[in-house]
């Protein structure tokens, strides 16, 4: 598990990507305070996906609109899966990792 | 103690009424009363009963068991006399009263026998061998006594006469049907639909017909022998059908001091007038004006009523219903929807008719849509004509595709011909393999099908195509989907009702709006609440950034390679050279991989990296174009009367009046705009949202509704002003009106054929609504709160806004061009 960020870096209801050891991960802010973290590039066509909206359940891509279940990474239009990484919040720190 | 519910009427609507609010998880004590010693079933089958081609015990709907198991008590065979609305109880025939908090009344409607004499036996009801047919009692009656006799006669032409007329040749040799009007099934079909189904009953059934044909009297001392009719002739039977019409149960309730006209008097809610506690539906009720006598209302008019009595949805209002009718008669098909004749000058109307085979069909179109169709003898197109009927749906240019299917190239393609690799959605790449799959896994509504797979969701043009696919697919059994009416997907509301329920609970962020009247948060509704948002409370609005489109929340169009483009704003396409130097130096400063003129007359930068768009934009230093957002995008002019040699009006001078005036107005889809010197029309003005065409005679004509895109339409004349003034007023409350009426993505080509540029006029124009000064005050207030984006960009809004979100790819990943 390792700090990856601060959340205030993420406005309520958004995403960021983060670096991780040459990796790209996008992290969600939801809007009932918790967090979620998937692969940041769009499985479809490379889209950025922190980019994207979301709500409680899934993420939506900004550039063909394909959606994501945010905790599985189940595509949710047919597309192929996303990796999801475990995330929590300690104390204002994004921690990633089991 | 949980609230009491009492429903008075046990049949199709006051059963279907109860399942709707059970589906609701309505928490209530229910106690049903019904005249009929039965448990709800299904009236329309009695058709079928009658001609043996349905059994009695295959039509029950609900079985007594279904009432225990949902703890309804049900009491059959009772009958209730009156309602004491002040004490809130009902009264049975035997004095026994029944205390309830609501109440709905479902009593429906009985036959309505007209007074001939020698129909009733003074005290004994019908004389021996006359029948009505409205009941599973009636039909058994009428067929216990059919078979043991010869001849019959059904009074009454309409559906019902047609089907018992039908169903009794099914019990004895001779059936003849007397018809008061001059053709038959009068209240659906014209004089020709009439007429050759006639010769079709006829011809193929060998029941005869007599139209015009008033029933004088019923013959005959202990038994019907007779019926006489007003030209002195007598027709000999022994058996009687009287199928005149209907009349709503309203007695009861008018006893007990209802409003009552026609039906029981509701209002949208259907709720009986100035009563809070007492509701009707199905065929007692009457609504703006309005009695149903078909059972496709009654299903809309429960939903509703459940909504409102649960309170999942106090503001669910019922708007009415489009009839389609059909008869239930084999071999013999006869369909039809709204008008039967064309009613104004400029109503299309389009007409086939092949006697010998005894079909006839039209089709009566309306500003494209369909307002009215009858099909007699093939009714092969009335899936696709009810469908168009019912949501309004834009028809195939080639007209005669209405009523034929076509073959070849130009006609549409047929889905059952179609190889399963083919491409149906071009955009996002799926065929129809991919469409029937899904179908077949079960999901049977357009939209979700369109949701899983995304045909149709990228400039829309296959979505008809889609549609005949799922409704192929799923063998007729595609299902309506209630969402198709929202004005977003998340909150179950259509925009009018969404619009009150925001402003009666002040909504104004969008999670608001969620917490309130949606309870789950989603995503693909955010973008379309927020632009609603913001159009209602202007200032007000509580912006919260995650709402909003990655677009609108770094005010650029995002690329394939997640880099912007910038567009900045050239009011009406007019430029000047220290404009253009300015862009050449940023262009050049920040390597900006591909300058490009725009289909709107300006100049897109490509290819900026997310993070330098603010230090593009304080180098440029100009508003933004807006050429991201659902909003007011440009004003496409010609050079007008200033250079070009037939121009007769000032084109460049109003395209930058106008977008002076309305640059950057969000609404629920783009607004692209041109105004053009003369018809000669080079800056395509008739197929703009809005085109203004400068003609002789220093007159402007106003086109609204055009399209040149995935969409092609021609606008459709709005006006002709005498300034540019009028121009810009009308310009603005046009677009106020479809701001506040449109749907979320609903682009002025789909909206003003949907409402008929006859009531935009009115509205716009004429203002017959009188609303005019307030939409001219609200987009005012609109204009005046407008702000270049581009100007905020010393600060970002939130933390991270022009942070990259993808760091580790090179950019840029399109090709440069030298
Ligand atoms: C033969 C036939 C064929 C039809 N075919 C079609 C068709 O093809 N398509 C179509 O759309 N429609 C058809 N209809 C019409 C359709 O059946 C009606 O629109 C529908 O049944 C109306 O439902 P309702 O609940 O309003 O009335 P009903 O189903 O009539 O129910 C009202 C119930 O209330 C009871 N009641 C009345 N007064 C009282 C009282 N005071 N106390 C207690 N109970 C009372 C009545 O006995 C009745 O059981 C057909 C009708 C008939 C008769
Ligand atoms: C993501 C995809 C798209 C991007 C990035 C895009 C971008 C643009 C841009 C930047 C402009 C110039 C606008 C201006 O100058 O204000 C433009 C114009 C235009 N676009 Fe698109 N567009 C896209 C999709 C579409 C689609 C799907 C259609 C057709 C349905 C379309 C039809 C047009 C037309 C007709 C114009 C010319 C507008 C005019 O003359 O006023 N665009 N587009
Ligand atoms: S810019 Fe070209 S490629 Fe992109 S949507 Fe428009 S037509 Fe298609
Ligand atoms: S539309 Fe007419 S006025 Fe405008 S440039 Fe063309 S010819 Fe000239
Ligand atoms: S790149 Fe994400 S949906 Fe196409």
């Amino acid at each position: 598990m390792r700090a990856i960020g601060f959340l205030d870096e993420i406005p309520p209801g958004e995403g960021r990507t983060f670096a991780v050891d040459g990796e790209m991960v996008a992290v969600f802010r939801l809007r009932d305070g918790s967090v979620r973290a998937t692969q940041a590039v769009c499985p479809h066509k490379g889209g950025p996906l922190a980019d994207g909206q979301i709500d409680l359940k899934q993420v939506v891509c900004p550039l063909h609109l394909n959606a994501w279940d945010l905790s599985t990474g189940c595509s949710l239009s047919g597309q192929p899966d996303v990796a999801v990484y475990p995330v929590r919040i300690d104390d204002n720190k994004i921690l990633l990792g089991e | 103690m949980r609230p009491r519910l009492v429903v008075i009427g046990n049949g199709m609507a006051g059963a279907r009424t109860v399942e709707e609010i059970l589906a609701r998880g309505g928490d209530f004590d229910i106690t049903m009363f019904g005249d009929e010693p039965y448990g709800n079933y299904n009236r329309i089958m009695l058709s079928n009963v009658l001609a043996g081609v349905e059994d009695e015990s295959g039509i029950f709907l609900n079985d007594l068991s279904w009432y225990a198991d949902n703890n309804i008590t049900l009491h059959t065979g009772t009958r209730i006399e009156r309602i004491d609305r002040h004490a809130k109880r009902v009264y049975c025939e035997d004095g026994t009263e029944t205390p309830y908090d609501k109440l709905i009344i479902a009593t429906g409607s009985r036959a309505f026998v007209p007074p001939i004499p020698g129909l009733h036996r003074p005290g004994r009801g019908y004389h021996q061998g006359v029948f009505a047919f409205r009941t599973l009692d009636d039909t058994r009656s009428m067929i216990r006594y059919a078979r043991e006799h010869e001849r019959a006669v059904v009074i009454g032409g309409g559906l019902l006469g047609l089907e018992a007329a039908r169903g009794l040749q099914n019990h004895l040799p001779h059936v003849t049907l007397i018809h008061a009007a001059g053709h038959l099934m009068n209240a659906q079909l014209n004089e020709v639909a009439g007429e050759t189904l006639r010769a079709t009953i006829e011809a193929k059934l060998g029941i005869e017909v007599v139209v015009n044909g008033r029933t004088t009297e019923i013959q005959g001392k202990h038994a019907v022998t007779g019926v006489k009719l007003g030209d002195g002739r007598v027709i000999p039977c022994d058996v009687v059908v009287v199928a005149a019409g209907i009349r709503a149960n309203a007695e009861m309730a008018a006893a007990s001091g209802l409003v009552v006209e026609r039906g029981i008097v509701v209002d949208d809610q259907m709720r009986c007038q100035d009563e809070d506690d007492i509701y009707a539906v199905g065929e007692c009720a009457q609504h703006r004006g309005e009695t149903y006598g078909l059972v496709a209302p009654l299903w809309d008019q429960a939903k509703v009523l459940a909504d409102h009595v649960t309170g999942v949805n106090p503001y669910a209002e019922y708007h009415g219903s489009q009839v389609a009718t059909k008869l239930k008669v084999a071999g013999v098909d006869v369909a039809a929807m709204g008008l039967q004749a064309p009613e104004r000058d400029d109503d299309e109307s389009l007409t086939f008719t092949e006697p010998r085979k005894g079909i006839y069909k039209n089709v009566i179109i309306r500003d494209g849509r369909l307002v009215g169709a009858t099909m007699v003898g093939d009714v092969k197109k009335v899936a696709f004509l009810m469908q168009a009927f019912d949501r309004g749906l834009a028809l195939p240019e080639e007209r005669a595709e209405l009523m034929f299917d076509l073959g070849g190239p130009a006609g549409e393609v047929k889905v059952e011909e179609m190889a399963d690799d083919e491409q149906v959605c071009n955009c996002n790449g799926v065929s129809k393999g991919a469409i029937c799959g899904v179908v077949q896994g079960g999901c049977k509504t357009v939209t979700g099908v369109m949701d899983k797979t995304r045909a149709g969701k990228g400039c829309g043009t296959c979505k008809p195509l889609v549609q005949r696919i799922v409704e192929w697919a799923a063998g007729g059994e595609v299902e309506e989907d209630p969402a198709a009416s929202f004005y977003v997907p998340g909150i179950p509301m259509p925009k009018p009702e969404l619009m009150n329920a925001i402003r009666l609970h002040s909504l104004k962020s969008v999670s608001a709006v969620f917490a309130t009247l949606g309870g789950e948060e989603d995503a693909k509704s955010k973008m379309g609440l927020a632009s609603l948002l913001k159009m209602m409370w202007g200032g007000d609005y509580v912006d919260e950034r995650d709402a909003r489109f990655i677009n609108d929340r770094v005010h650029a169009n995002i690329q394939r390679d997640g880099t912007f483009s910038v567009v900045p704003q050239m009011k009406g396409g007019v430029t000047t050279p220290a404009q253009l130097r300015r862009i050449a130096e940023v262009a050049e400063k920040h390597d900006v991989p591909m300058v490009k003129l725009t289909g709107g007359q300006r100049i897109d930068l490509l290819g900026i990296p997310k993070e330098k768009l603010p230090e593009v934009w304080a180098d440029l230093d100009m508003p933004s174009g807006y050429a991201y957002g659902k909003s007011f995008r440009t004003v496409k002019t010609c050079v007008g009367s200033d250079f070009c040699r037939f121009g007769v009006g000032d084109s460049t001078a109003l395209g930058i009046a106008l977008e002076e005036r309305y640059q950057g107005i969000e609404g629920p889809g783009k607004m692209k705009l041109a105004v053009t010197g003369c018809p000669r029309n080079c800056a395509e003005a008739y197929v703009k949202d809005l085109g203004v065409v400068a003609i002789d005679g220093g007159k402007w004509e106003i086109y609204v509704g055009g399209a040149a895109g995935a969409h092609i339409r021609k606008g459709d004349l709005l006006t002709t002003v005498s300034t540019p003034e009028e121009v810009i007023t009308l310009t603005g409350r046009f677009l106020q009106y479809y701001r506040e009426n449109a749907n979320w993505l609903e682009r002025t080509y789909a909206f003003v054929p949907r409402v008929g540029i006859d009531r935009v006029r009115e509205i716009v124009v004429d203002d017959a609504d009188g609303i005019a000064a307030a939409l001219d005050a609200a987009m005012a207030a609109s204009v005046a709160a407008y702000r270049d984006p581009w100007k905020d960009r010393e600060e970002p809004a939130t933390p991270g806004q022009f942070r990259t979100s993808l760091p580790l790819t090179v950019l840029p990943q399109v090709p440069v061009r030298a």
